[in-house]
């Protein structure tokens, strides 16, 4: 049976070697944090960490994963929502819905580590994530606020 | 302050009750020997319980959806009964306990933008009564007059200094009788409502922690994957189920109703595999079938020659006025399609037994679902109820006669009683069987007199009719007057802000086979696009300045005119756009409020760049500023989405936007500034999660005219040859 390592811990999967990293997450180890939006990477709401790195995990499959590689997701992204983002978030309120969020939160903690002082035209240019309540404003001054708490 | 989730509302309301034995007080007054069905506790009852610890649970009605309402609305009942903000939380009622207790918590429905400002009376009320009873309790305890004690936070201090906690008092309270009337706070008196406090709703959408209806999962659960007719009207005729019985995971293969096919697997992603993998004979129906572009094209011109029509708003002679006008402008504009595109898709769980039937999913009206619950599993209404969830976006999708979604998970669940069953659309199911943004054209004639005044104006409106697809109990003698939302002479829903002597604006229905439904600011949004870029290419013909020629026909709507004159001073109207640049503006009113915009834009090779827009809205009162910002940002998104991005076209009966790659909304690179004004002039309340939507695009495409001199009359932006930078 594959392994998989989600948040610092190795499971055992049973699914297709074909499945969608993204439902293996939500079905299989109950990590639903991370979101269905559109299953063609298209929108991003299933946007987690490989190896640090943004994934979209509805086009990423079981047999892609090389053993050992680290996941992570929204819910291994800081045991008490005290990672910079996750505070600016709550500080402006950048959430509506909501439920593009553990993505544009997945996406905006890679960048933020990548460019710790990005400029507007940084996050225009790297955060792809859709939301239709249109929040993009407030996640644009989030990350800006993230990069002074960090 | 969240919500914990319990799978039994009913055992943690009683839990709750029993185990505190805390306040329960509501309204209507008099309402208070009623009983919460299911529950051993007689509650006084509905909206504020407070608990020994002192912690204040508020009912929440109305759902929340990212539009900030459950704030908005405890935010009120906090204020009216001086509660400590931080030990303010809430709770959802299910709409079973609301049919039970004859309704006391009133309409469940949250549309129309009127999740405030259709309660807000009733909730104040409540906190009002509930404080009373607190203060009352306390003077009792101490044996004084209660005009003798203050409050601070839910803490009662006595004559002599001596304190108690709201939690002290509240068995006492609850006992006593609810106050027959009492008097609600002056909106300049508050301290909570009013304030940009945050949202109660934040922390679990950091985390991943907050359980949407598509994240929903008890043990035992099965989950089913749908296949849907691909033309409105068609029927299953065939299909071989053992094609995909053998697929992993795979339980069973069901024909929920003549349209709709469902596999049930252990997990959704083998079941949308199967289902997917599962070859459907369908019988279409000829003309729906070979319906498209083409003849969506000839039905609405059709309807702007038509002799027939609905009057919306008729004042004077409009033909004659054309006709003695020194010049007659005229332009054909139309708005296309659009689907809600809620980023979680449709989806419900629903649980069905020989006597029962139990809904979770995500609902902007919990009472149509119950309703729906019923009639699909033909169990009682009281042997059904729906547990309500967050929503992932709704936008009018998940409203009030759309709960198709909850109708097939019951049907499924019929099939496998005793099991719980979650239905999830897939994207491709979701937007190709939505309830779509209403297809319209307008042509619009306006007769100028020699001084360059608007003398007379007729406004034709053909096309598609909400209510005729959605619910045709709704029409008037075969009207829909919704068609004319912002358009109307008169009323406090919304109303035309100009004074035009000679008036006609009448409606060709005509329907096309695509099932229309209430989507984000509805009929005001090409309402509003296509008058407001008359109004401006009326100005230019008469070579007036679009600001100057708005006002001079603005007299008698004050209202409308002081968001107008604000966004005008804010973008700096008088002064003139930079090098290279214009402005643009519009002004409308829709759903209790005034609301304006002004944009800044710049072409380059087609590009069409917004710089900034200023808005101002006057909502009556506002209970939350930033969260009122909010809705204005997102729905200057959402309403720019549709007119530069997105359009949904039907070919040979089907839809043909399937994802976001064919259907693509506003990103993070496309998102203006925006600049607000919050201007409430109290006296009346609004509402604020719709009407700034309508007025971006007008201001935007204007601001394009004046600066190209490229009128854009059809959206979205492409057919025009232009594009979204």
């Amino acid at each position: 049976m594959p392994t998989l390592t989600v948040n610092g811990t190795t499971h055992e999967v049973d699914a297709e070697p074909d499945t969608p990293l993204l439902w293996v997450l939500r079905e299989q180890l109950g990590l639903t944090g991370t979101k269905y939006g559109c299953g063609i990477a298209a929108c991003g709401a299933c946007t987690v960490q490989i190896e640090g790195q943004p994934a979209r995990s509805c086009q990423i499959q079981l047999q892609d994963i090389a053993e050992g590689e680290e996941i992570t997701t929204i819910e291994g992204l800081s045991p008490d929502r005290s990672h910079p983002i996750q505070q600016a978030w709550i500080e402006l309120d950048v959430p509506q819905c909501g439920y593009c969020q553990s993505g544009q939160i997945m996406a905006a903690a890679a960048l933020l580590r990548d460019i710790p002082e990005p400029t507007d035209e940084d996050i225009r240019s790297s955060m792809g994530n859709l939301c239709r309540c249109g929040t993009y404003n407030r996640i644009r001054a989030g990350i800006k606020r993230a990069s002074e708490l960090t | 302050m969240t919500e914990q989730f319990t799978l039994s509302r009913r055992g943690f309301l009683a839990s709750a009750a029993a185990t505190t034995g805390g306040l329960a007080i509501g309204f209507p007054l008099g309402a208070g020997a009623q009983q919460l069905a299911g529950l051993a506790e007689p509650e006084m009852n509905a909206w504020v319980v407070v608990q020994p610890d002192n912690t204040v649970i508020v009912r929440v009605a109305k759902i929340e959806m990212g539009q900030g309402t459950l704030t908005g609305l405890v935010q009120l009942v906090a204020e009216e009964l001086d509660a400590d903000w931080e030990t303010v939380s809430w709770s959802y009622p299910s709409p079973g306990e609301n049919v039970a207790r004859e309704r006391v918590w009133g309409s469940f429905g949250t549309f129309g933008s009127q999740g405030i400002r259709t309660s807000q009376e009733m909730v104040r009320q409540g906190g009002a009564a509930a404080r009373a009873m607190l203060m009352q309790a306390a003077a009792n305890r101490w044996n004084v007059d209660v005009a003798e004690l203050s409050v601070e936070r839910g803490v009662i201090t006595g004559p002599g200094g001596e304190t108690l906690t709201y939690g002290d008092v509240a068995e006492d309270a609850a006992k006593l009788d609810v106050p027959e009337s009492v008097t609600l706070k002056d909106p300049s008196e508050w301290t909570i409502a009013g304030q940009s406090l945050l949202r109660l709703d934040t922390a679990g959408k950091t985390d991943g922690s907050l359980v949407y209806s598509i994240d929903f999962a008890v043990d035992g659960m099965v989950n089913a994957a749908i296949r849907q007719t691909p033309v409105q009207g068609g029927t299953v005729a065939s299909f071989d189920a053992s094609t995909v019985e053998d697929m992993p995971g795979v339980m069973r293969v069901i024909q929920v109703d003549e349209s709709t096919v469902a596999v049930v697997a252990d997990t959704w992603w083998r079941a949308n595999k199967a289902v997917e993998a599962l070859e459907i004979e369908w019988d279409l129906p000829e003309e729906a079938a070979s319906f498209g572009t083409e003849e969506l094209e000839a039905m609405l011109n059709d309807g702007l020659d038509a002799d027939e029509t609905f009057v919306g708003n008729e004042t004077g002679d409009a033909a004659q006025a054309l006709q003695d006008a020194a010049q007659v402008v005229e332009a054909t504009y139309s708005y296309p399609w659009q689907h809600h595109v809620t980023m979680e898709p449709m989806n419900a769980m629903a649980l069905v037994t020989d006597d029962s039937c139990t809904v979770w999913t995500s609902t902007q009206n919990a009472e149509s679902d119950l309703a729906a619950a019923s009639e699909a599993s033909g169990l009682e209404i009281a042997q059904c109820d729906i547990h309500r969830m967050h929503l992932g976006g709704g936008f009018g999708r998940r409203g009030a006669s759309s709960t198709d979604y909850t109708t097939l998970a019951v049907k499924i669940a019929m099939e496998m009683k005793g099991t719980p069953v979650k239905v999830i659309w897939s994207r491709e199911e979701d937007m190709t069987h939505g309830t779509y943004h209403p297809v319209t054209k307008a042509r619009l004639r306006g007769g100028l007199d020699a001084e360059g005044n608007l003398t007379g104006m007729h406004m034709r409106i053909s096309g598609q009719s909400i209510f005729a697809g959605l619910m045709p109990y709704a029409l008037e003698d075969g009207m829909d007057p919704l068609v004319f939302q912002g358009l109307q002479p008169e009323g406090e829903e919304g109303r035309l802000g100009y004074t035009v002597p000679n008036l006609l604006i009448d409606h060709a229905m005509r329907n096309p086979p695509l099932r229309p439904g209430f989507w984000r600011g509805v009929n005001n949004n090409q309402n509003s696009f296509y008058l407001e870029s008359f109004i401006d290419e009326l100005a230019l013909a008469a070579d007036r300045d679009p600001l100057e020629f708005r006002r001079s026909m603005m007299q008698d709507h004050p209202k409308h005119l002081a968001v107008l004159n604000k966004v005008a001073e804010g973008i700096g109207w008088e002064e003139g756009p930079p090098e290279g640049r214009a402005y643009g503006l519009c002004q409308h009113m829709g759903y209790g409020s005034y609301v304006a915009a002004a944009a800044e834009v710049s072409v380059e090779n087609d590009a069409v760049k917004i710089h900034r827009i200023v808005a101002a809205t006057d909502p009556g009162h506002i209970v939350n500023p930033q969260q009122v910002e909010a809705q204005i940002e997102g729905s200057f998104a959402m309403g720019l989405s549709a007119s530069m991005l997105s359009e949904i076209t039907v070919e040979d009966g089907r839809v043909q936007e399937q994802n976001f790659d064919t259907y693509p909304i506003m990103t993070m690179w496309e998102m203006p500034d925006v600049q607000m004004h919050l201007v409430p002039s109290g006296g009346f309340w609004g509402g604020v999660g719709e009407p700034t939507i309508f007025v971006a695009t007008p201001a935007v495409l204007n601001a394009v005219a004046r600066l190209t001199g490229k009128r854009v009359r059809e959206l979205p932006l492409y057919r025009s040859g232009l594009r979204l930078a």
